[in-house]
């Protein structure tokens, strides 16, 4: 186990740099102008930051003022009866609910998980499970959909929630079965 | 819908700040919530250009032609509508593997990126292709190999053997990932 989780995390740490190594020995023995063609790529990236960051203050206020209002445990409360009918136990239903809505949030709520349950115990495997499979919605749409200036996304926000709560059912599943 | 999703979020924040006779988070929210939106954004706009730049050398030397070539029988499956060798396959693909390995930043660069070339292909700019639909919802539901800021919170919590939920995050993230795909394809219905 600890060999696989080692070589794991080499190729973690590795695997950009290893990108881009390729890219630029591919570049060289193609004779690109490399220096030119990355400043002149680098130009559309700043363009491209510039740009989501109007987004990124309507949704960083809106999920900021939804935390800090208290509109939130609400939310959770009112949320928490379908957690328990999909099976998923009760200390981790606030994760699942805010997960999706807050990264900085969620990862406060598995620390807390974490040191009130220990990383070992049952609900403490389930919520770093949960945690480790699960992509903040919101903004992640925010910055995608942003950066092109597209305002009707469509199926994308049910079907990505249709996903969270498989991934946290499964989530739940697969530790029931390994771990108990 | 994100219209409304917005309001309401925002609308019913001022009521239950109200009812809470918290009213002044609100203020505190305007202040604090807008300067880490810009100091996040700009924080981005380094690695971006970096990739962005990166990206653009792969373009001109045809690496990433190659490299979605190899690709293709599962790419043309998930983005029927992207032709198979236009850029956005590629930074589709590149985006996939960056996020696998917890690449962060380095990920969503190269993510929009591949919007960007998704966008080339749509004919209403206002509304999402089909493909963007997909894309993001493989990217936000995106397997997982290494959660490092959990790996490092357990670590830092004292467990016997922090990594053991690497497993079990990649079965419930393959789950996940793939209810994703039957949902895109379902909810896509005739459209586009």
């Amino acid at each position: 186990m600890i060999n696989i989780s080692g070589i794991i995390n080499i190729i973690s740490i590795s695997i950009i740099p290893f990108i881009m190594t390729i890219i630029l020995i591919h570049g060289y023995i193609k004779r690109v102008d490399l220096y030119e063609c990355f400043v002149d790529g680098a130009k559309e990236g700043l363009k491209s930051a510039i740009k989501i960051m109007p987004y990124l203050i309507a949704i960083f206020l809106a999920i900021g003022v939804f935390r800090k209002s208290g509109a939130m445990d609400i939310l959770v409360k009112v949320l928490s009866p379908i957690g328990k009918i999909v099976g998923i136990p009760k200390e981790t239903i606030p994760l699942f609910v805010i997960r999706p809505i807050s990264g900085s949030a969620s990862l406060a709520m598995v620390q807390d998980i974490i040191n009130n349950y220990g990383p070992d115990s049952f609900i403490g495997r389930v919520a770093s499970t949960m945690m480790g499979s699960a992509e903040t919605i919101f903004y992640t749409m925010a910055v995608y959909f942003g950066a092109v200036g597209v305002k009707d996304s469509r199926h994308t926000l049910p079907a990505a929630l249709i996903s969270h709560l498989a991934g946290a059912v499964a989530s739940v599943i697969i530790c029931r079965l390994i771990f108990l | 819908m994100i219209n409304y999703i917005w309001f309401f979020l925002i609308f019913i924040s001022i009521v239950v700040s109200v009812l809470n006779g918290n009213i002044n988070v609100i203020n505190e929210s305007i202040i604090k919530d807008a300067e880490e939106a810009v100091k996040f954004a700009i924080s981005l706009i380094g690695i971006m250009s970096i990739w962005m730049g990166l990206i653009n050398i792969a373009e001109k030397s045809g690496l990433i032609k190659s490299f979605s070539k190899i690709l293709t029988p599962i790419t043309s499956f998930l983005f029927p509508e992207v032709p198979k060798n236009h850029p956005a396959m590629s930074a589709i693909v590149m985006n996939m593997v960056t996020n696998m390995f917890g690449a962060g930043n380095s990920a969503t660069a190269i993510g929009i990126k591949a919007m960007e070339e998704m966008n080339t292909l749509n004919k209403n700019k206002k509304r999402s292709t089909n493909a963007m639909c997909m894309f993001l919802v493989i990217n936000m539901s995106s397997i997982q190999i290494v959660p490092l800021t959990i790996l490092k919170i357990r670590a830092d919590a004292g467990s016997v053997n922090p990594t053991e939920i690497i497993g079990t995050s990649l079965v419930a993230t393959t789950v996940s990932t793939i209810v994703g795909i039957i949902a895109v394809k379902i909810l896509q219905g005739k459209g586009d």
